[in-house]
């Protein structure tokens, strides 16, 4: 039984319990956040990412043991700011968006790229996503979308 | 562009952005069991003893003996067990569920449980056919008698799974009043109740079934759930309690239906002006270990069989075989993909050995309006393909990069196809078996539900449903709502499938407004029905495949630019350029999603995306073996949609989702031709496959 403390969403916590469960089991079934989804359980598709220190990371391969001490951002904090705010609404405007299961990851995927260039080239967005998949879109709309938050959330990040 | 087609915000985008919205792996359930499936290892032979070990309080396995109906899973037929009893017919048929509060001791139980089974030759060729269909137009006998000249070809497709994102499931609970409710991810919800009720041997009131928010099917969710839904049902009738089946993505892959492998002859007889006048088609698919929907996708298929063009002799026939191996479904595009995929190529190679640029000989076969139809139906409406073509040449610069690209020996290509896909169902099921109805529900402040089982699986079925309403009555789109289907509170629109939501759905619904605005009275709470009546012109014989086996057909134009790398032979894709007539886009961006989507699946259909089998046991199970497009795997997209309103679609509007799949493979393999001088006839044209063809193939 391994004690693990790190920040979960900005407030510290505990978790008790074996040290190699997968981060995402911890989050989805331990915390009950269920935005956080899971693809394919061998961090191809994405849909599982999650920021651990602000770097984007497929949580269904993390054992829980490697966050401690640090701190683990899901989809359901950052929806709060303001830089979330900019990546829905060009999510919306640019029609990103059609069955959703890999969106959450999109979002953390964009946010990570995003917190490291600010102002990226398609080609750099295209990069950034090479760890998501959608299956939906054909991803020319979320690259689009992506690029337009870069824009009109200029200064955000 | 009309004003139905200005984009509106799609209404479960921001609960899907934000994580909010619930798929069925994110519902909690007080007290559920989470159930695994036992599944065959092997390919054919009969169960003899399954040893289970003492289970611990709380856990239960459920089988074929738990079933208190009929042990057969009604899709068309009931040849499908809900569990295997006697024998097994595939590797990873179902044979039991353990069901039990904790994961991990339900898993430890799954893997000690052992079958013993009396091992039997397994049949992998097509040999057992078990659904053969046939017909003929004009005279083809005579046309190749007289033929100047016969061009006969094989072509080859092979699997292709659907990998929507998020993996099947299905949850299920007992009411307080007996009643069973399934919650699950679905196209279909009035298919998974048939079936269920068969199943518990139960009226109507004893199976409920409401479609959770659902991440992508593209048919994979069609005739699955009915099965996952069976299991789910007898197991909460046996235990009492929520029952939760969740497929990991491996399991996923292995189990669930894929598109049909297919072979597909051609033999082409020209006449002394080098027009194609006589065809002769046959059509193999793997249906794998049970029926299912094949017979259906074979018919979509070989009428199919002259793609775009007009063809007057033919003679066409297919076989759906059963092997032992998984059982092959609905796939965007069901059969169409497969057998436009052989008629571009085989045009494109008449064109090449003739003398002609591929799409010059392609227009010289046009079909137009009023033409027959292969099977001997009628192209009633406006047909717009020449001045298509004529905008994707022009947008893609097809016709210098064709000269170009074969001049410098650049390794580039670009190839165009042209495709077609019947909207609604074949011939007359939607008359026959679908009965379509549907309900809006207003209440007293005005707000009304569009009460159909129509399910939103990523599409944006529900937007553009509700922007059909709020137009046809002249009210906000944001007072219409259009809940996940419930099957208690919904009547049966019939299924999510054959790209006829938004043309009869959609079409039933503007009725239904129309009667619904003509009668309405502020602050009274009122509803309106519809119920689908074939239009009079509509006429299909079933029996002698004749007739106009779909009330409306949908046209694409698609140029693909590649550049194939010299050592490697990995393709790059430089540019797509699509034109579509989907009658009229309901709305743009929502349509442009399902252009560059399905686009996306068919060009990667065409060099991409590999499933092999080997005795029985597929090769790619997860997404690390089976490669689907990636962000840097597409290319830039450029499409229009144009005008073409269909009378009897709601403001015009026919089908649309599977329409876009269909020229992917086509085109991007006449592209990678272009590039590397050498026939394709095997899809998908991987680096391997290119390699060999670059060795030994053909110019």
């Amino acid at each position: 039984m391994a004690r693990i403390e790190f920040t979960l969403n900005r407030e510290p916590v505990v978790y008790e319990g074996d040290a190699a469960r997968r981060l995402i089991d911890v989050i989805r079934d331990d915390f009950g956040l269920k935005g956080t989804k899971e693809g394919c359980g061998e961090g191809e598709c994405g849909a599982c990412s999650v920021l651990v220190d602000r770097a984007v990371v497929p949580s269904c391969l993390f054992p829980v043991a490697n966050v401690h001490g640090r701190h683990v951002v899901t989809i359901e904090d950052f929806r709060n700011t303001l830089r979330y705010r900019a990546l829905e609404r060009a999510f919306l405007e640019e029609g990103a968006v059609q069955c959703g299961f890999c969106t959450p990851g999109m979002i953390i995927a964009a946010e990570a790229l995003l917190s490291k260039d600010p102002h990226p080239a398609a080609e750099a967005v295209v990069e950034g996503l090479a760890g998501n998949l959608c299956r939906c879109t054909g991803y020319n709309m979320i690259v689009r979308a992506i690029l337009r938050a870069a824009k009109d959330g200029d200064g955000l990040w | 562009m009309t004003d139905i087609s200005a984009s509106i915000v799609r209404r479960d985008a921001a609960a899907k952005i934000s994580g909010r919205a619930a798929y069925v792996a994110d519902l909690a359930v007080e007290g559920v069991l989470h159930a695994r499936t036992v599944r065959s290892t092997i390919a054919k032979g009969a169960i003899l003893k399954v040893d289970v070990p003492p289970l611990p309080e709380g856990v239960y396995t459920v089988d074929h003996s738990d079933v208190p109906g009929e042990n057969g899973v009604k899709i068309i037929f009931k040849d499908m067990p809900v569990f295997a009893e006697r024998e097994v017919r595939y590797i990873g048929e179902p044979i039991l569920l353990v069901c039990g509060p904790d994961k991990e001791v339900v898993d430890e139980i799954a893997r000690t449980i052992v079958v013993t089974y009396r091992e039997e030759p397994a049949v992998f060729a097509w040999i057992d056919s078990k659904a053969h269909y046939a017909y003929h137009k004009g005279d083809s006998d005579k046309a190749f008698q007289n033929a100047a000249r016969i061009h006969t070809e094989t072509f080859e497709t092979g699997y292709q799974e659907q990998a929507y994102l998020e993996p099947q499931g299905m949850v299920g609970y007992p009411e307080a009043d007996g009643k069973i409710t399934l919650v699950g991810s679905m196209q279909c919800p009035y298919y998974v109740k048939n079936a269920v009720l068969g199943v518990l041997a139960c009226d109507d009131a004893g199976i409920r079934v409401i479609q959770a928010e659902t991440g992508g099917a593209f048919g994979g969710k069609e005739e699955f759930p009915s099965l996952t839904g069976a299991q789910v049902a007898v197991a909460v009738r046996k235990t009492g309690k929520p029952v939760s089946l969740l497929y990991e993505r491996t399991e996923d892959v292995e189990v669930t239906t894929k598109r049909h492998p297919s072979k597909i002859t051609l033999s082409a007889a020209l006449d002394a002006d080098l027009r194609v006048i006589g065809l002769k088609a046959t059509v193999g698919l793997d249906a794998g270990a049970y029926l299912g929907l094949s017979g259906v996708v074979l018919s979509r298929a070989l009428i199919a069989a002259t793609g775009a063009y007009t063809i007057p002799h033919l003679s066409v026939s297919g076989d759906a075989y059963r092997t032992n191996t998984v059982p092959t479904g609905a796939f965007r595009g069901f059969g169409a993909p497969q057998m436009f995929y052989a008629v571009e190529q085989l045009m494109g190679h008449l064109a090449a050995s003739l003398g002609f640029d591929p799409v010059a000989f392609k227009r010289r076969h046009l079909a137009r309006q009023n033409d027959e139809t292969s099977t001997g139906g009628r192209f009633r409406d406006p047909i717009l393909l020449p001045s298509m073509i004529d905008d994707v040449l022009e947008r893609s610069d097809y016709k210098r990069k064709r000269r170009a690209f074969a001049k410098d020996g650049a390794w580039k290509g670009i190839g165009v196809s042209v495709f077609f896909h019947g909207c609604g169902f074949t011939g007359s099921g939607e008359a026959t078996h679908i009965k379509a109805r549907v309900r809006l529900e207003k209440d007293a402040d005005g707000r009304v539900v569009v009460r159909v089982a129509s399910a939103d699986m990523g599409q944006g079925s529900s937007t553009a449903l509700a922007k059909i309403v709020a137009g046809v009555l002249g009210r906000p789109a944001d007072t219409v709502f259009v809940p996940h289907p419930d099957t208690d509170l919904a009547p049966d629109s019939g299924p999510t499938v054959a790209s006829r939501t938004t043309m009869i759905v959609g079409g039933l619904l503007a009725r239904a407004a129309a009667k619904l605005k003509e009668a309405w009275v502020d602050g009274v709470v009122q509803s309106a029905e519809e119920r689908y009546v074939q239009p009079d012109f509509i006429r299909w014989d079933e029996e002698a495949f004749h007739g106009d086996a779909y009330p409306a057909y949908s046209w694409g134009v698609t140029a693909v630019e590649v550049e194939v790398d010299r050592r490697s032979c990995a393709v790059t894709l430089k540019g797509v350029w699509s034109s579509y007539d989907v009658g009229t886009a309901i709305d743009e961006l929502l349509a442009l999603g399902q252009a560059d989507g399905g686009v996306t699946q068919g060009i990667a259909y065409g060099y991409l995306e590999k499933m092999e089998i080997r005795d029985g046991r597929l090769r790619q199970r997860n997404f690390t073996d089976y490669v689907i497009p990636t962000a840097s795997d597409v290319g830039p997209t450029d499409t229009v949609f144009v005008d073409n309103p269909f009378a009897y679609g709601p403001y015009g509007a026919k089908g649309l989702g599977e329409l876009t799949l269909i020229g992917g493979a086509p085109a991007v393999t006449a592209a990678i031709e272009h590039a590397i001088g050498r026939r394709i006839t095997k899809i998908p044209a991987t680096p391997e496959n290119l390699l060999e063809l670059i060795e030994h193939g053909q110019d």
